[in-house]
């Protein structure tokens, strides 16, 4: 602040040589703002344009040369993924895992989010930072073992060996994001519950998950997000009956080479789910970001 | 239902927030917790309702001991300073929680909610959600909850602090009324020694978490059994002056000597303290055998018909509350007058050794 001061006077005196040259000569009026903002949104949304575009045209136009739109607009590739069992069993697949996975997520978080949030017991800080770490490691650290494991107890290649490996890095997310939320919740509202007579069970269904109906959301948000997209995990652990969609599409290519727009096709309805759910979260995605400590 | 406190303390860590408390409470009594912050007033509300188990003691009702008993199963209200209500429920429902939970048929929940909110004035309220109401609305909201119950014990825990003058002054008019015809046990903690003595009732004075003294509020007021009591009951703070009683005179560490009169007669010779409150010091003599202790003008506070005067004489500070509006100029010199049986004496343990008998103070 000081320093500014300081430089007061000759700062006013550079600002003013430009001034009066822009007076001498007019120049049109350009929004700034306009331009970066256009740009910004040109660049975030044109990968997603491309695909879109690709995927309503056929292999022949895509190959051929650039087009901006479809010459020639087709929902064969959409039409093939609905019909075709190896494509839409991709999407039921990863649907099932990442459900199973959420729920399981959410349902082990809830509790333990709460005893941390609520209670002090021995290394309850460590075991609270412990938990985060687990998502520091790379899934592939991970996918040995897991493979092993499960190859052992008859759970690989169903939805179930992936639902809980992903546990791994969603439970602890989960946890975190619904500690946050929780402490957010003074302390005085148990108590009051417990003197109105509430056993604990009943009042954390009827009095404290809607308290913290946001948090949960966002945390299943977040589970689902990460379940959707993962893919090593997933891919390792799966083989034929349980195998997700983005295994399916990276694994397409075919005799005849590669089929872009189906690929392309298979990419929208991917996005899709992802885009439905931030919907619902959207308003509480920012808390959720900061782990509910907002 | 009688509740007994029986040498309950509670420890956590290293510190104690409660230490060994006797209390018996009786059914239908209005009793009072006074005592600075951290004195130990919720630690003990929470031990009563059995939210914490104490370390060590029992807890007694009707002569059964329920200590460790969940609070599920005790029959407990209380109301928090802060304002807690489910945001997620009606004021309503809100109202209406206590008896959903244990069971109540319909109708006669629907009539006691309507009693409740109607004699806490909440009735055009009940639809809202609590958040949307101002804070007396959704304190009063946490006390028809409490008062639903009709609980054998209930708890207020400063439940007026967080208010403004105004909501403050009708509610704690409003509050034993409205709880007196419950026939419970009406527990009240507050910081304000004022307070105490406009619910009555009994009080009990709270200091690092012992009990000084408990019994009718206007009694612990004037008789104090010890320093530390006379303390926490008195605001403005108590003035404090030590004497040094020889050959039937007392040397005040103010300076000056004194003829041992009033309580200072009855005493052996020895050292003791002298607490008097600030309305009994007085700027211009009432009476004979005053003993006059010469100060200067510290602070002149005027509250509009009262006036009080911080002065200072010699080490000590004293407040003085004197009638009217006294424009005193700081450093000004003044003349202190203290009837000496308005003075309550101390021992050096803190022990009252005595006060006159005859005192009336209010």
């Amino acid at each position: 602040m000081t320093g500014s001061v300081a430089i007061g006077p000759t700062d006013t005196k550079a600002r003013a040589t430009p001034l009066a040259m822009n007076k001498a000569v007019p120049r049109p009026r350009v929004n700034g703002r306009a331009i970066v903002m256009g740009l910004y949104l040109l660049f975030l949304m044109l990968p997603i344009y491309w695909l879109v575009n690709m995927s309503l045209k056929t292999n022949a136009e895509i190959t051929s040369g650039l087009t901006l739109w479809p010459q020639d607009l087709t929902f064969d590739n959409y039409r093939t993924i609905f019909t075709d069992e190896s494509w839409y069993s991709g999407y039921i697949n990863s649907l099932t895992y990442v459900l199973i996975n959420t729920v399981l997520s959410i349902s082990f978080a809830l509790p333990a989010a709460y005893a941390f949030s609520r209670y002090r017991f021995l290394g309850d800080k460590h075991l609270f930072f412990w938990l985060l770490t687990n998502r520091m490691a790379p899934p592939a650290v991970f996918a040995l073992p897991f493979f092993n494991l499960y190859s052992a107890v008859g759970l690989f290649d169903t939805p179930w060996a992936v639902a809980l490996a992903h546990c791994l890095f969603n439970v602890p997310l989960a946890v975190w994001i619904l500690e946050g939320f929780m402490s957010g919740v003074p302390r005085e509202i148990d108590e009051t519950a417990a003197i109105d007579g509430y056993s604990f069970p009943r009042f954390f269904v009827k009095i404290f998950m809607p308290l913290i109906a946001s948090g949960i959301g966002v945390a299943a948000f977040f589970c689902f997000m990460f379940s959707w997209v993962e893919l090593l995990l997933a891919r390792t652990l799966t083989s034929v009956n349980a195998k997700p969609i983005a295994a399916t599409m990276t694994r397409t290519v075919s005799a005849a080479g590669m089929d872009w727009g189906l690929l392309a096709a298979a990419g929208v309805l991917t996005i899709v789910p992802g885009a439905l759910v931030i919907w619902f979260v959207r308003n509480y995605i920012a808390k959720g970001f900061a782990l509910g400590r907002v | 239902m009688t509740l007994v406190l029986d040498g309950i303390s509670k420890k956590v860590g290293a510190s104690v927030h409660v230490d060994d408390v006797h209390l018996t409470l009786e059914r239908g009594s209005l009793n009072v917790l006074l005592g600075a912050t951290l004195s130990g007033k919720t630690s003990l509300m929470r031990l009563m309702a059995g939210l914490d188990a104490p370390t060590s003691g029992r807890v007694l009702v009707d002569g059964q001991d329920v200590t460790g008993w969940p609070v599920q199963r005790r029959s407990v209200a209380m109301v928090y300073q802060q304002f807690i209500n489910y945001p997620s429920l009606t004021v309503y429902e809100n109202i209406a929680s206590p008896l959903r939970v244990s069971g109540v048929a319909r109708s006669e929940i629907d009539e006691r909610v309507r009693d409740a909110a109607r004699l806490l004035k909440l009735e055009p309220y009940l639809d809202r959600k609590p958040l949307n109401l101002s804070g007396g609305q959704q304190q009063r909201t946490a006390i028809a909850r409490a008062l639903v119950k009709r609980a054998d014990l209930v708890l207020l825990d400063e439940p007026l602090a967080n208010l403004d003058y105004k909501l403050r002054e009708e509610l704690r008019e409003e509050l034993p009324r409205v709880f007196a015809a419950s026939g419970a046990i009406f527990v009240y903690a507050t910081t304000e020694p004022s307070e105490a003595l406009l619910l009555g009732g009994n009080t009990a004075t709270l200091f690092q978490g012992r009990v000084t003294q408990f019994g009718p509020t206007p009694q612990t007021y004037r008789q104090p059994h010890d320093l530390v009591t006379a303390r926490v009951f008195s605001d403005p703070p108590l003035n404090t002056l030590k004497v040094r009683k020889s050959d039937g005179a007392a040397t005040l560490s103010t300076g000056g000597q004194v003829p041992a009169s009033g309580p200072l007669a009855g005493v052996p010779d020895g050292e003791y303290t002298v607490g008097f409150r600030a309305h009994h010091l007085n700027l211009e003599p009432t009476g004979t055998h005053e003993i006059t202790i010469p100060a200067t003008v510290s602070v002149a506070e005027i509250t509009g018909s009262e006036s009080y005067v911080h002065l200072d004489a010699g080490d000590h500070r004293f407040v003085a509350l004197v009638p009217g509006v006294r424009r005193l100029e700081p450093r000004s010199p003044v003349t202190a007058y203290l009837d000496p049986r308005r003075l309550f004496l101390f021992d050096e343990d803190g022990r009252l050794a005595s006060a006159d008998p005859s005192q009336k103070a209010a």
